[in-house]
């Protein structure tokens, strides 16, 4: 195993360009694996001996990934930005306060030392907990390459389970969050258990001028937008129980039975969670 | 590939060659000996492992060695000051916060973390920060009652 620790941003993206670029494979050196916290790679390692066999970037050094800037109309978080520094940023908690309730939640305080959430997204997990409050705040994911930097919106990140608008030598940068003023917002989780437990289901739910933002997790091959809820909310559709629900939500969603639970158990539940957590804010739900 | 790193563990400086995949709770335990920090999963669930890196608590399984270059690592040897042991130490004892003590060490770095932040915790908070941590034995209670106590006493 092999790891390089640049310790600046162009010294990094350099390395990326000669290991992971270039229509010839079978030339290049073995491709790097970024490293943010390692909280998503290093589990199971020592049962993984060919992950050992890789060749790895450490993020770690690159002081400049790790700003966390707050401007009149947004946040940018740096890729190391992790969750407890967000948990410890009162602003966080008055400004974009899903985000550290999605923090709190995110496995346990050991994990949210270290795991950040650039790593979150670029882990491409359809169970993320931090994308899908990152994704109803209408987040912009930053890259950079030795050729340059591009943004895409995190709601058109993803292109299927694990597939995402980002070259093997591109990173993430920064991620970008607009401040908006807020009439609802709401983050819910369910796992099997209260603590430390990987999403069965979960919800992100945000409105604003912007107009209504609902984002599902673990019930699609990604984290995703639910457009056909957001377009009922709009519309002020009456909804008189969560069954009322079913018919949109089986537009936007595609879950399946895996090892957490299975697809029955997500779209009930997932009908419920809105629900309930709409009934308080829309006059259209009785 | 071998790495040459220095660590500061415990107060005192260390430098070593290590493989870049060893993780950084092998490198406690078995270059410098300091067997204190348990190893219950490497899945990252249980705690065991638990150390603090530059004051934090991280998991040490979770961890490369190569990574913790330049930094300050505390483990539960690195608790006690002197003949002092750390309060919530002393509380883990009159409390009987323990059965047969594999969780301990890590309970008690986890314990310490947040009494460093938040001096006297809720037992919600209490709860909240030992999520991490897996104990098989006590169902629990006594180590919150431990931390409660730890907290009334003043820790650091
Ligand atoms: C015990 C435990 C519990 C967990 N619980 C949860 C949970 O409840 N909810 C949840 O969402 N997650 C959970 N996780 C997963 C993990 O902690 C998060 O996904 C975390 O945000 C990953 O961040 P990291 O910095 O540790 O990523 P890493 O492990 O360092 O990297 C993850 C992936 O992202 C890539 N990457 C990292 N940074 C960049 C970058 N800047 N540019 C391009 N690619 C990059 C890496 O190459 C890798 O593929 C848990 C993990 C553990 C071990
Ligand atoms: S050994 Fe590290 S969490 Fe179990
Ligand atoms: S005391 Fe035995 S595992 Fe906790």
């Amino acid at each position: 195993m092999a790891i390089h620790q640049p310790s600046t941003l162009s010294e990094a993206c350099a390395l990326l360009a000669t290991h992971n670029r270039g229509s010839d494979r079978d030339l290049a050196p073995s491709p790097l694996v970024p490293i943010a916290g390692g909280t998503d790679l290093y589990t199971h390692w020592p049962q993984r001996p060919d992950e050992h066999a890789k060749s790895y970037l450490d993020l770690s050094g690159i002081e400049e990934l790790r700003a966390v800037r707050w401007r009149n109309d947004s946040l940018t978080l740096g890729a190391l930005v992790t969750y407890w520094r967000l948990i410890q940023d009162r602003t966080c908690w008055s400004a974009l306060p899903m985000l550290v309730q999605a923090a709190r939640q995110v496995g346990a305080v050991q994990i949210q030392t270290r795991g950040t959430w650039a790593g979150n997204i670029a882990n491409a997990s359809p169970a993320a907990d931090g994308v899908p409050v990152m994704m109803a705040y209408d987040a912009v994911v930053e890259l950079v390459s030795s050729e340059g930097r591009e943004e895409i919106p995190l709601a058109d990140f993803y292109q299927g389970y694990k597939q995402m608008r980002m070259r093997p030598d591109q990173l993430i940068r920064s991620i970008r969050i607009p401040r908006r003023s807020f009439l609802f917002q709401r983050f819910e989780k369910v796992g099997s258990r209260n603590a430390q437990a990987i999403t069965k289901v979960g919800v992100a739910i945000a409105r604003s001028g912007a107009g209504w933002r609902v984002v599902a997790n673990s019930v699609a091959p990604t984290v995703c937008r639910c457009p056909t809820i957001e377009a009922l909310l709009d519309d002020k559709v009456t909804v008189r129980g969560p069954d009322d629900l079913a018919t949109a939500l089986s537009q936007d969603i595609a879950p399946i039975d895996d090892i957490r639970s299975t697809a029955r158990y997500r779209r009930r539940v997932l009908a419920r969670l809105l629900y309930f957590a709409l009934r308080e804010s829309c006059s259209a739900f009785e | 590939m071998r790495h040459q790193i220095r660590v500061e563990v415990n107060g005192k400086s260390h430098e070593r060659e290590v493989e870049a995949r060893q993780l950084l709770v092998h490198f406690l335990r078995d270059e410098l000996r300091l067997t204190g920090t348990n190893v219950g999963c490497e899945t990252s669930l249980c705690g065991a492992c638990t150390v603090w890196m530059d004051g934090k608590a991280v998991k040490s399984c979770t961890q490369l060695a190569v990574q913790a270059d330049g930094c300050s690592v505390t483990t539960i040897e690195g608790m006690k000051q002197g003949d002092t042991f750390h309060p919530v130490q002393e509380a883990f004892w009159e409390c009987h916060g323990l059965q047969c003590g594999y969780c301990t060490p890590g309970m008690i770095m986890a314990a310490g973390a947040l009494l460093k932040e938040n001096p006297s915790p809720s037992e919600a908070e209490i709860r909240q920060s030992l999520k991490g941590n897996l104990c098989r034995c006590t169902g629990y209670q006594n180590i919150v009652k431990a931390i409660a106590h730890a907290a009334q006493g003043g820790a650091q």
